[in-house]
């Protein structure tokens, strides 16, 4: 794990039914992430995912990849465009620092519509 | 009129509201239904919660309201009468100082951090509202998290996208040395620059041949069949007068040269086409692909 190294790019079906569960789980009860007539009412598309799915999204993404004993320090994360049911959510991440056992991993989530989010994960790797 | 600033100063100055408890203890089934959501294997959650569900534990649930001294709200409501009635997250930072165990009970407290505006987007005329809060277990800091929203008078809705007629389409800027290629077109020929010096056909074209610099080009005509070198499938941004996605094709014609056009049809290298000529107007016809008929 090195500066520059790229984590595998990573693809989430964002379907009604991963949209819907994944507000619930995180106790994200407001109706544009459940119910696609309000959402639509309010301007937009379709249903789409909540802000700590995606937080949640983007520290599944470093730990897949980083594997489980990394510890998970920092999630910073800038919204950008929705992502809305039946996106494809895309991700791309890649080492930008590196501390002794201290990495910096910059992350990207694209949908078709753009940058749904950009981020930076701080976590701490054994020895 | 509000005074927005002033609003947010003694907001801001209320410091941390009082501690809101978690409805729950950190504990199992939470976790499991949120990893199976997330999709998450990690095998390590048994004990300890997954950092990134902090938030989690204190959201305010299906018929949550938010306390009286809560910043968020008290701004939330300042900028509703100030008539920024729609909002939107646009920054989550969040710092985990340590993992969070099973049967560990959380509170949040929230402050004011900042309110900047009022700023244009995209969204429209807005503020930036930054609130700041902290997770605690007993007296101890155990998570923090600087959340953004902007909160802004939505747009006025531009008219709903119309499919612009072709006659709105990109026109090709013609020139000197490209007149007699749409002359072309109009004619239904598709003509390849030829130099008169030296013979070589060439494409785009251009004022003098690469090969032998003479400056009289004339042109033949193609018989408008050819493969497809490459392609690309246009899906952003929106383009006058056409509905994405579209195909653009690089095709090589049996004459040699290569020569770009939207293609109609399954694009793929090496696919067989030929030319179609679509008048626009008097003025413009243009060229295009398909699928080559006879194969």
């Amino acid at each position: 794990m090195r500066i520059g190294d790229s984590l595998p790019e990573w693809h989430v079906e964002a379907t009604p039914t991963f949209v819907i569960s994944t507000a619930l789980a995180t106790r994200d009860f407001q109706d544009v992430h459940h119910d696609r007539d309000l959402a639509v009412q309010r301007g937009s598309k379709d249903i789409f995912i909540n802000i700590l799915t995606t937080t949640g999204l983007v520290q599944r993404y470093v730990t897949d990849w980083a594997g489980p004993q990394a510890l998970v320090r920092q999630v910073n994360i800038k919204l950008g465009a929705p992502c809305f049911a039946y996106d494809t959510l895309k991700f791309f991440g890649q080492v930008v620092g590196r501390e002794q056992q201290d990495l910096t991993i910059e992350v990207v989530g694209r949908t078709a519509h753009g940058d749904h989010v950009t981020g930076t994960v701080k976590i701490e790797v054994p020895a | 009129m509000i005074d927005i600033e002033k609003e947010a100063a003694r907001i801001a100055e209320q410091g941390e509201c009082a501690p809101r408890l978690a409805r729950d203890p950190v504990n199992l089934p939470m976790i499991n239904n949120w990893l199976e959501a997330i999709g998450d294997e990690h095998p390590g959650y048994t004990e300890v919660a997954p950092p990134a569900m902090v938030q989690v534990w204190t959201m305010g649930g299906l018929r949550g309201q938010r306390s009286a001294d809560d910043p968020l709200g008290a701004m939330m409501a300042v900028l509703d009468e100030a008539g920024y009635t729609s909002v939107v997250a646009t920054n989550s930072d969040q710092t985990y100082h340590r993992y969070l165990e099973v049967g560990e009970h959380l509170s949040v407290t929230t402050s004011l951090e900042d309110v900047t505006g009022p700023k244009r987007t995209g969204l429209g005329e807005g503020w930036f509202v930054t609130t700041r809060s902290t997770w605690w277990v007993g007296d101890e800091a155990v998570a923090e998290m600087r959340f953004r929203v902007l909160k802004y008078k939505p747009a006025q809705k531009p008219e709903p996208k119309r499919e612009a007629p072709r006659a709105q389409a990109i026109r090709p800027s013609v020139n000197r040395d490209t007149e007699y290629f749409w002359e072309g077109t109009r004619r239904g020929e598709l003509r390849i620059q030829r130099c008169g010096g030296c013979g070589l056909l060439r494409h785009p074209p251009g004022p003098m041949c690469p090969e032998c610099g003479a400056t009289k080009p004339k042109y033949l005509v193609s018989e408008g069949y050819g493969v497809v070198y490459s392609y690309v499938v246009h899906h952003h941004p929106q383009v006058p007068g056409k509905q994405t996605p579209f195909v653009v094709a690089l095709v090589e014609l049996d004459e040699g040269v290569r020569m770009l056009g939207e293609l109609d049809g399954e694009p793929s290298v090496g696919l067989p086409v030929e030319v179609v000529f679509t008048k626009v107007d008097d003025e413009l016809t243009m060229p295009s692909w398909r699928p080559r008929a006879d194969r």
